[in-house]
């Protein structure tokens, strides 16, 4: 059986933690070129040009993308044949104490929620999964609460239509309006329980947005991926809402909608919605 | 005191700002609101002072500051009219404000500021100098003095009460 030691997993978290802080995702990065190169408003693409400075920036002199470095989220996949040697949970949080702390990041943890007294920088929120392998992946999500404090869930009842899940989810974005960070990232999770859907709608977040160069190329293995159509959909009537970059105005409102879905109970349908503003971080490294 | 003709500036108009402006966000608004109401003495007098909604990141060693954006001003609604009462001129942050504070904005005539939400490395380029001045337990939430150059604003609600969300 392959063996891997807590101090190399708290190293590697260290880095991620840095990483995902500090270098916008690519994907990330791409699509808000891309919103500055449609944008018309005059207003958003000033904002918008803003925003690519500020990754540019934060790249190259190690600063922090945004001051709020999030609540540290970390998703961990572990092969069922790989045997980690020492204390997995303790070796990921001080993971992400080493690297907060060596990149000048936010301690914006509070231990108690009820009582709010001396923050720091750890514990995570840590979600394990077993899979087949002898490997360990390995994924930093820095939540900011800007955008976690408008998650929303709603028990639909089975019987509602795809009509009623839009009209939630299009509300939902349109309450939030300016107030975390527009040009959004909507992750969405449809299906399981509320806890699950909360968490797909999470892991929507987690996953690569699409480019639109290389779906024109393979346009039909696209259209064929699961729901395709519904993010498209969103994707454009979400975009017509006005919000735009800082809410003044355009037509980015949102740089992408990711779904995911997963069987549910005859009796319900849960739906839930994930806001991220548009400094959506995150790093993952798999060895 | 930064000198502003706060009474001049429109909704929607961009300005560069320089001189002192302070952090406070949601702990430090709490404290310094409770203080308002016991009428005890105030770390910070707030008359003629811009209240800046953000909580930096640690200070790199080379660096007057780390990331600074704004945060979400909407938190603060319920202290805010207070503040303002107390003499507080104007306040930075993003996103829509209550009606409460709007306002309180036009009854005092102050004015209320946007900034690039979501760039607090792109803004911390604008900072000279941070000193902690208040509340120094609260750590990130503490009271900080920032001494700005051309720091960017847009006007967001300006002293007559007109709301740049409102237009649209």
């Amino acid at each position: 059986m392959k063996v891997i030691s807590a101090n190399k997993i708290k190293n590697i978290v260290a880095e991620l933690c840095i990483q995902a802080n500090l270098a916008l995702r690519e994907d990330v990065f791409r699509q808000l070129k891309r919103a500055y190169l449609v944008e018309k408003n005059k207003t958003a693409k000033d904002v918008l040009g803003a925003i690519i400075k500020n990754a540019q920036i934060a790249r190259k002199e190690k600063l922090a993308i945004c001051q709020d470095t999030g609540l540290p989220c970390v998703f961990v996949e572990i092969g069922q044949n790989l045997k980690v040697s020492g204390d997995i949970r303790q070796a990921i949080n001080q993971g992400v104490v080493l690297g907060y702390k060596k990149a000048y990041l936010r301690n914006s943890v509070i231990i108690d929620p009820i009582k709010r007294e001396k923050s720091g920088y750890a514990p995570a929120v840590i979600h394990f999964d077993i899979v087949r392998g002898e490997k360990i992946k390995l994924t930093v999500f820095p939540k900011g609460f800007g955008c976690e404090n408008k998650t929303q869930l709603k028990m639909f009842k089975p019987t509602a239509g795809i009509n009623e899940i839009k009209k939630f989810i299009i509300e939902a974005v349109k309450a939030v309006g300016p107030d975390a960070c527009p040009p959004y990232v909507i992750g969405i999770g449809i299906g399981g329980t509320a806890d699950y859907a909360c968490l797909l709608a999470k892991k929507a977040l987690l996953r690569k947005i699409r480019n639109p160069k290389s779906e024109i190329r393979n346009k039909s293995k696209m259209q064929n991926s699961k729901n395709y159509k519904l993010e498209n959909e969103l994707y454009s009537e979400i975009n017509k809402l006005n919000i735009g970059p800082m809410g003044l105005g355009g037509r980015n409102t949102a740089l992408a909608i990711n779904i995911e879905t997963y069987p549910t109970h005859i009796a319900g349908l849960p739906v839930a919605i994930n806001l991220s503003c548009h400094a959506l971080r995150s790093a993952s490294k798999t060895i | 005191m930064i000198q502003l003709k706060i009474e001049s500036l429109k909704t929607g108009e961009k300005i560069f700002l320089s001189g002192k402006i302070y952090t406070a966000r949601d702990q430090a608004h709490k404290r310094l609101a409770d203080a308002i109401k016991n009428n005890k003495r105030l770390p910070l007098d707030l008359r003629g002072k811009i209240i800046y909604y953000c909580g930096p990141t640690k200070t790199p060693k080379d660096k007057a500051i780390g990331s600074c954006g704004p945060t979400t001003s909407s938190r603060m609604d319920i202290f805010t009219p207070l503040l303002l009462k107390a003499g507080l001129m104007g306040m930075i942050g993003k996103g829509n404000r209550c009606k409460e504070v709007i306002q309180a904005i036009k009854k005092y005539k102050a004015v209320y500021f946007l900034t690039y939400a979501g760039c607090g490395a792109l803004l911390s380029k604008y900072v000279l100098k941070a000193i902690p001045v208040a509340y120094k337990d609260l750590g990130p939430e503490a009271i900080y003095e920032l001494e700005v150059k051309n720091f960017p604003l847009i006007v967001g609600i300006d002293s007559t009460g007109r709301n740049i969300y409102g237009k649209k």
